[in-house]
């Protein structure tokens, strides 16, 4: 607990104080994107990633993560790379040439035996992972598969085929594009990826788990759960500001961080997240899709109680707010 | 303000076609407004029962004049009925999930229990998988039913006309709506098929007269005499047999002119027009968007009692002071209230003819009297406690300044009033930071509080000396700057030392009436001077920007010399979570008098000389770019021989350039080197950039030696014209000019070529900055939305409106970012106005 000297006043609008906070700055971050060599180009940085954060996107636009590797591995930087190397996701197209013959209806997949060797990638094991999408009949070489959907198959499921098969994950862990090594401060070597995959990383046997880090909120949500998502937020957030030398009290993005995850679950700032949730009436309206709110509350009756900042605005009354939330009665 | 009636709440419900007629003060009847001679017709659209618009007339239902009648609404009687639009989807929904042989709910009994049990059920979700082929309770089969935005249903290729969808909708039973999220006591199903159409006042929609005396109609009136007359087209020909087609086509009709005049802007309808062509503005639009209804007039309002003029400097009147113009003071007022210690001053305020005197007095019974010649002497008579007079401002008054964008709450401060000559409005260059403002045609407003109560909150939270701390970061967010940085660094430098007079003068200025014995052998080191300003209990060190050391021992600064690290921030922190707020105010009023007196004195100003390299730098400068030169065709070579090392997961031309870009920003550097080293702290400009008070060495060098690399997209330029950016370079040039980069100085002036390139990236930067305005303009609007309900309750946690906590200890520690500076062992900062002791 702070000391009196410090505490925060009872009534302070900090919600509006952290907005202000963390708005008012967005005038003055830059645009540029940042360039991870090898790994991922035009990262966003600045205004697009803080504007990325706070959509609480899907997915950010260039996932990436920092892979941590055990100590008595982490000094050579021959075995990170060969560790860095084993994480990348290889697929299919990048082993074979695959065509589709629409006149036959049939697919013919040409493995690379040379590139498969030095991945060490068996064909029995491509045949395996290509059968568990669609059956494979040999075709006139060793190293060429041939699938023959059914007759009936439409040409626009053959291309859709292919394309799976294009994508398909063969070796290493999904979703991770690109490695390249980065050199510690204390000498040792960690790995930098480009795409994100958390659990699969986390699970890898030479890596330190709990250092890992991602840039993906969303997937740190559902593998490690909110009370995490809600930390690396906070991070995030602080993060960004930081690199653009804006300083911002930690404080302001802990608390945009709980209202984004009070609910469990990580909630955007916007129409589709906490403000779309609101629980007035009159302040949804006031924000966004204004018709769209009036027409629902009056089908199913809502009642605005007034208890937020826009609604007592609206019918001009005080605002449940700083000096504004204290209420006296005086025997006159 | 004694507040004794409040609104808890607001319902939202449907009106009933008899809820309609029963608020309807007429029936509307002819489709037209006015009579020839412009008068309103009875049963028109602007029917005197509705309300009037015209001075001199008299509402029919409340017998009140324009002002007083508040408007009443009135009903048109549809011959058919027709479907709100707004409401199709609701309607399509309701048809979707009921029988239409039974009118039941399509899920079972048991289904209906079970979801009426649950707290948070997805009852559309749930009626649209549950939803049975057969009726579970009249075993009828289901057709489908379809929906043609925005108005038109189906059954089983059928089409329903409004009148079906009404009779359906109406024998839905009671309870099953409330199982699909209806409450039928305040909004009945049927009720969205519109049978009465409700009227707004004519105040809503006020007609507007032209110069050449036409009226003009809103546009919503056009709207309404457009229903009107197909309504009555409609009832015509129903009357006369005419045949199904022709009724139908004509109900169409009315759907059509029903539904633009609620939303003009429904998907796949075409939008209804003007004369003119241009679109109608309805309902839907009236209340939409930025410039609606909520936006523009309910969640923003016009405020009377306030200025707007043009902002300029005066560094003389104190940071939390505000210089008025004489005319904004004599048009503003101030209410007081008459009290028995007041009275006398009131009475010379309504006696007085000329600058301080009342305007209005308000009698105990409200009644509001303006001060004339002739009721002057009337109202001096009356004139008693209980009585509220409105003075115009004077000084010392409170009020609030603003300057928009309002981007955060330090954008609006409270100020006192000086009223000074001029016409403008004048702020201490110290407040700028906080509201952004320059004063390059800046305008702000001000505006004068009216209550008592607000006029003590804005003093207590608002006042500018209590925003020194910005409560983003903790730090002083109100700071002397530029020249006041440049002053205090010349007054602390070790040379600086004055003889009496000039002392006596520097100390004057900064309120300061007692010379201190001399430090110097008869003379005064600035040092000393500035000592004067600093509480005698500061002691600190700290590391300038300089690298020096910067000592202060019990209020005596002995060694280094002020910069704006420490100016700006170190000190007046230290001073304001020492002695509180108003404490920091004085030592900025104070210090900055005195440092603009030394700047003005010693003199700081740049010219073309600041900027002229010496002939042996410039030769240096040609050296360097020469090697960049040479080393950047080396590259390229390496490149085109495919000898250039490849950069991991590099192109190899990726390559080329990153190794280019940082040769280019090398060179730069370099440039800068000699440039540092040829002016020499001497030199104003590297001065200025030295101790933080303006430019950067970057600014001295583009001027002085080269402006080096443009960039567009942050790579070398690149467009322009095929494999070459301009008609001057050979195809495929991958040098340095050709790729941007300028070797000129702005002092030199640019080459054409380079001139083009530098544009290049001048405009991306112009382009970046007005996208970037508008993005994070919109961020922050969402942010406040979602945050701003936001608030710290007694126990210190954060919850929001509804009561849901959102932290338990606001921050995890409670501690006010804005306080987070003060040592949490200190004790309170003394806020009491305690003037300091003279030295």
């Amino acid at each position: 607990m702070a000391s009196k000297a410090r505490s925060v006043d009872p009534g302070e609008a900090v919600g509006i104080i952290a907005a202000q906070s963390i708005g008012e700055p967005g005038t003055q971050m830059t645009m540029r994107t940042f360039h991870y060599a090898g790994v991922a180009e035009q990262v966003p940085t600045g205004l697009p990633r803080l504007i990325e954060l706070v959509d609480a996107r899907k997915e950010p636009k260039k996932p990436l993560m920092d892979v941590y590797i055990k100590e008595e591995l982490s000094k050579s930087e021959p075995k990170v790379r060969e560790i860095a190397h084993g994480l990348e996701s290889t697929l299919l197209s990048s082993l074979a040439t695959i065509e589709e013959d629409f006149a036959q209806k049939l697919i013919r997949i040409a493995i690379d035996e040379k590139t498969i060797s030095e991945e060490q990638i068996s064909l029995d094991d491509i045949k395996k992972k290509i059968q568990k999408l669609a059956s494979v009949s040999e075709g006139e070489e060793k190293n060429v598969f041939v699938i023959k959907p059914t007759k009936t198959t439409s040409l626009r499921n053959i291309r859709r085929l292919t394309n799976k098969l294009r994508s398909l994950h063969i070796k290493g862990i999904e979703r991770i594009s690109r490695t390249m090594i980065i050199r510690n401060a204390d000498g040792t070597y960690r790995i930098r990826t480009g795409g994100s995959n958390l659990a699969a990383i986390m699970k890898h046997p030479s890596v330190i788990s709990e250092k890992t880090y991602t840039n993906d909120i969303q997937e740190i949500e559902r593998v490690l759960g909110v009370e995490a998502a809600r930390q690396s937020l906070t991070n995030e957030l602080k993060q960004v500001l930081d690199m653009q030398n804006l300083n911002v009290d930690i404080r302001h993005c802990m608390l945009l961080a709980d209202a984004m995850t009070m609910d469990g679950k990580i909630k955007s700032i916007g129409r589709h997240g906490l403000s779309g949730e609101k629980a007035g009436v009159l302040a949804r309206a006031a924000f966004e899709e204004t018709i769209k709110h009036l027409i629902n509350a009056a089908v199913h009756a809502e009642e605005d109680r007034l208890i937020g900042v826009t609604e007592n605005i609206i019918i001009g009354q005080t605002v449940p707010v700083g000096t504004g939330l204290v209420k006296l009665k005086m025997k006159m | 303000m004694i507040v004794q009636k409040m609104i808890d709440r607001v319902k939202f419900t449907l009106f009933s076609p008899e809820m309609v007629r029963k608020l309807s003060s007429a029936k509307i009847t002819v489709p037209d407004t006015y009579n020839d001679d412009s008068y309103p017709i009875d049963g028109g659209l602007v029917d005197p029962r509705m309300g009037v618009i015209d001075p001199g007339l008299k509402c029919k239902t409340c017998g009140g004049k324009l002002r007083s009648c508040p408007g009443h609404f009135a009903h048109i009687e549809l011959v058919r009925p027709v479907v709100h639009p707004e409401f199709g989807k609701v309607i399509y929904f309701i048809l979707k999930s009921t029988c239409h042989a039974c009118k039941r709910v399509l899920i079972s009994e048991k289904q209906i229990t079970e979801l009426a049990a649950m707290i948070d059920a997805d009852i559309e979700g749930e009626i649209k998988h549950k939803r049975a082929n057969k009726c579970p309770h009249c075993g009828e089969k289901v057709p489908e039913v379809k929906y043609l935005k925005p108005t038109t249903f189906s059954l089983d290729k059928a089409q329903l006309l409004p009148t079906d969808v009404r009779d359906w909708l109406a024998a839905i039973p009671n309870s099953d709506l409330k199982v699909i999220g209806f409450d039928p006591q305040y909004a009945r199903p049927e009720w969205l098929v519109i049978s009465a159409l409700l009227v707004p006042p004519v105040s809503v929609r006020p007609s507007i007269t032209l110069d050449t005396g036409d009226r003009s109609e809103d546009d919503l009136t056009h709207k309404l005499v457009d229903i009107m007359r197909i309504n009555q087209r409609l009832d015509a020909n129903i009357n006369a047999g005419a045949p199904q087609l022709i009724i139908e086509d004509l109900w169409e009709l009315v759907q059509y002119h029903v539904t633009t005049y609620f939303n003009n802007e429904t998907a796949n309808i075409p939008p209804a027009r003007h004369r003119s062509g241009r679109p109608l503005k309805t309902l839907s639009q009236r209340l939409k968007g930025k410039e609606g209804r909520f936006r523009y007039n309910l969640s923003g309002k016009r405020v009377n009692f306030s200025a707007r003029t043009v902002v300029s400097p005066d560094p003389m009147i104190s940071i939390d002071e505000v210089g008025v113009p004489p005319e904004v003071a004599a048009d503003l007022t101030v209410p007081i209230k008459v009290n028995s210690w007041n009275l006398e001053k009131c009475k010379q305020y309504v006696s007085s003819t000329e600058y301080p005197k009342a305007e209005y007095t308000i009698r105990p019974d409200g009644k509001r009297i303006r001060v004339t010649d002739q009721a002057r002497q009337e109202i001096l008579d009356s004139l008693g406690v209980g009585f509220t007079i409105e003075r115009q401002l004077i000084d010392g008054d409170i009020v609030l300044f603003n300057r928009q964008p309002s981007l955060h709450r330090i954008s609006i401060m409270c100020h006192t009033v000086k009223v000074l000559p001029g016409r403008t409005l004048r702020i201490n260059p110290v407040v700028c930071p906080p509201y952004n403002a320059d004063f390059d045609g800046d305008e702000m407003n001000m505006h004068v509080i009216q209550s008592e109560e607000a006029r003590v909150e804005a003093e207590y939270l608002m006042k500018v000396h209590n925003q020194i701390i910005s409560p983003r970061h903790g730090h002083p967010i109100i700071k002397p700057q530029e020249d006041y940085v440049s002053g205090a660094f010349f007054l602390t430098n070790d040379e600086t030392e004055y003889d009496r007079a000039h002392a006596c003068q520097l100390l004057a200025i900064a309120g300061i009436y007692q010379l201190p014995a001399p430090d110097r052998g008869g003379k005064w080191s600035g040092k000393l001077l500035f000592s004067l300003l600093l509480p005698k209990d500061l002691s600190m060190t700290m590391k300038s920007r300089l690298g020096e050391q910067i000592i202060i021992k019990d209020g005596v600064l002995l060694s280094g010399s002020i910069e704006s690290k420490s100016y700006e921030n170190e000190i007046l922190e230290k001073i304001i979570h020492m002695h509180g707020n108003d404490a920091g105010r004085r030592f900025i009023d104070a210090s900055t008098k005195m440092a603009l007196e030394v700047v003005t004195q010693t003199g700081l100003s740049v010219s073309l000389a600041n900027y002229s390299l010496s002939p042996e730098a410039t030769k240096k400068i040609e050296e360097i770019q020469d090697l960049m030169r040479r080393e950047i065709d080396a590259a390229v070579i390496q490149y085109k021989n495919k000898t250039l090392e490849r950069l991991p997961g590099r192109t190899l031309r990726e390559s080329l350039e990153e190794k280019i870009m940082g040769i280019t920003s090398k060179t730069r550097d370099d440039g800068g080197k000699v440039v540092e080293k040829n002016f020499g702290l001497r030199n104003t400009s590297i001065i200025m950039a030295k101790i933080g008070a303006r430019g950067s060495l970057l600014n001295a060098i583009q001027m002085a030696a080269m402006v080096g690399q443009q960039a567009v997209r942050s790579k070398r330029v690149t467009r322009g014209y095929r494999k070459r950016t301009l008609p001057h370079f050979r195809p495929s040039d991958l040098g340095a000019a050709a790729r941007g980069f300028v070797a000129s100085s702005f002092r030199s002036g640019l080459l054409p070529t380079e001139y083009f390139h530098h544009a290049m990236g001048g405009r991306e930067s112009l382009v970046n900055t007005a996208i970037r305005t508008a993005r994070s303009g919109y961020m922050q609007r969402r942010l406040i939305n979602a945050l701003q309900d936001m608030v710290v309750m007694k126990d210190l946690s954060v919850r929001d409106s509804r009561g849901v906590v959102v932290q338990f200890l606001f921050g995890g520690d409670a501690v006010d970012p804005m306080k987070a500076g003060i040592k949490s062992t200190a004790a309170a900062p003394d806020t009491e106005r305690k003037e300091e002791t003279d030295v």
